[in-house]
């Protein structure tokens, strides 16, 4: 779906954003603790470190929560409700807020398992999305 | 002014890397300096429960000083933004010092400056050029999917249902009918609610606040003055602020919220519990918070508040009236100041049609950051 508000990348999640482009979930993880976050964020919530690497994450996870949004105010976004916006919690840990598509908004349910598909906003930039895995 | 000269000190400096196009955001620059400074003191992050600073202009972020302390990874009992520009920096010294001084917390971190020739096509965009890329473009946009979320969780997690939101729905509509300033006065029936459309499933429309135009200001001074003025005083028993997020999908539990941290401190200065309380004015941008807000305050246990609501427990003559005035779902949003004069209302015993009789003792609470910050006041007619 054509979104309204696309990401600009910035120094921190540009890796982050580089890898949707190329088909990779990317997380960062703590070097001093080990610790992975999401999203990205320029020091770890665990241990202040700035150190950190990127790694390629699995791409599954399941749904924590979920909204179907059926109305909405927001400009642009009234012409792509129902959506479902839901939090899913990847299998390395962190937790990333998505879209759940390619399956019925009444279908989806807390606990359902999930695989990422990366969905193109504007020819260059691409969205990690999530359908039944 | 009180003799607190030299009773207060700075006992860690920070400063980040300057220079011009770093190509950093302000909040990592503020990080940075936060981190510098905890190092230079000597301290762990966690010793930091008072958090003040300057939202970032270059790349502006709602609720800021909540999405730093998330950042940063702390709990604060006290954070605010200071917005006065050149002068934000020496007053956060002056708001420290007075938070110090109530006993709010023990140590502050203050941090100002910011990312100047480093503004990008972010701000054109729309977007902060911060945690919101990662939930906006996602379509998290307005408040009833983002407070939604939670409250899938909790009807997940306690089965907790539609009804019983409709139920405070219901309370707080039968409350306004009495309040001859409130906006919605029809009274609705639970029927109604579940009757009404879907706005962002699980909430009908009936769950949401509606938008609307108010203020509310109120005038505090001490007790030995406020026995010489036109009306009775109302006494502010306790307070306090409670943190847990300043991004829901990313804390660690979307159902146990900030409520618990400021209500228990606000409890322990009034030396008053749940059960002392005799009517309560709880943030209701959408039924559920009430709900959440009830079990974190401690008037039944976690998981139970959809039981609690149900069956006039919450209305005038119920065991705790709750948003006697109509609340922010029935009398106007305002931004919650309407709950703090209807708590003061209540204690003056001027409510009227909807006074609750001999009520002495009043609970209020402010909330944002999608149920991550609160503010828990109890007031009362007597200094206790």
């Amino acid at each position: 779906m054509s979104r309204p508000i696309v990401p600009v990348a910035n120094a921190d999640s540009k890796p982050f954003w580089d890898g949707c482009a190329q088909g990779e979930l990317l997380l960062q993880q703590c070097e001093a603790c080990q610790a992975f976050r999401h999203p990205p964020s320029p020091v770890c919530p665990n241990c202040l470190s700035e150190k950190h690497s990127w790694v390629k994450a699995s791409g599954h996870g399941k749904v924590y929560t979920y909204v179907v949004v059926r109305e909405t105010r927001a400009r642009g976004w009234d012409k792509l409700v129902p959506y479902v916006l839901a939090v899913v919690t990847l299998d390395e840990g962190p937790r990333i807020l998505t879209n759940v598509i390619n399956v019925a908004p009444e279908a989806v349910g807390v606990d359902m398992a999930v695989e990422v598909i990366f969905e193109d906003v504007d020819g260059t930039m691409k969205l990690p999305l999530f359908q039944p895995r | 002014m009180k003799d607190i000269g030299g009773k207060y000190a700075i006992v860690g400096v920070g400063e980040s890397d300057v220079g011009r196009n770093l190509g950093r955001t302000g909040m990592a620059l503020h990080l940075q300096a936060i981190s510098r400074a905890l190092d230079d003191a000597g301290l762990e992050k966690s010793a930091l429960d008072g958090l003040l600073t300057r939202p970032s202009r270059a790349d502006p972020q709602f609720n800021y000083s909540a999405t730093l302390a998330g950042r940063l990874g702390i709990a604060p009992t006290y954070f605010t933004d200071v917005a006065l520009g050149g002068a934000s920096s020496a007053s956060m010294i002056l708001d420290a010092v007075a938070a110090l001084e109530a006993g709010l917390c023990t140590t502050v971190v203050c941090v100002n400056g910011d990312a100047q020739t480093s503004r990008g096509a972010a701000r054109r965009a729309g977007l902060t050029n911060w945690i919101e890329d990662f939930e906006k473009p996602f379509g998290m946009i307005g408040a009833p999917e983002s407070y939604g979320l939670s409250a899938r969780r909790h009807m997940h997690e306690y089965g907790t249902t539609s009804e019983q939101f409709g139920a405070i729905a219901v309370a707080c509509r039968k409350h306004a009918a009495l309040n001859p300033a409130a906006v919605f006065r029809t009274p609705i029936s639970l029927a109604e609610h579940q009757a009404s459309r879907i706005v962002a499933d699980p909430f009908h429309l009936l769950d949401c606040c509606p938008v609307t135009d108010g203020a509310g200001a109120v005038i505090i001074t001490s007790a030995e003055r406020a026995k010489d003025m036109k009306k009775a005083p109302v006494y502010i028993l306790g307070m306090g602020q409670g943190f847990t997020h300043s991004d829901l999908p990313y804390t660690s539990t979307m159902t146990t919220a900030s409520m618990q941290s400021a209500a228990s401190r606000a409890y322990a200065m009034a030396k008053l519990g749940p059960k002392d309380i005799d009517v309560a004015q709880l943030y209701d941008c959408f039924t559920y918070v009430v709900l959440l807000t009830l079990e974190d305050y401690g008037f039944c246990k976690k998981g139970e508040g959809g039981a609690f609501v149900e069956n006039g427990r919450i209305e005038l003559g119920g065991e705790l009236p709750v948003n006697t005035g109509g609340g922010l779902l029935s009398q106007a949003h305002a931004s919650g100041f309407l709950l703090v004069t209807e708590g003061a209302i209540q204690m003056r015993g001027d409510g009227g049609a909807r006074q609750v009789a001999d009520a002495e003792t009043a609970i209020v609470s402010g909330q944002c950051g999608v149920t991550g910050i609160n503010v828990c006041l109890i007031l009362g007619n007597h200094p206790n």
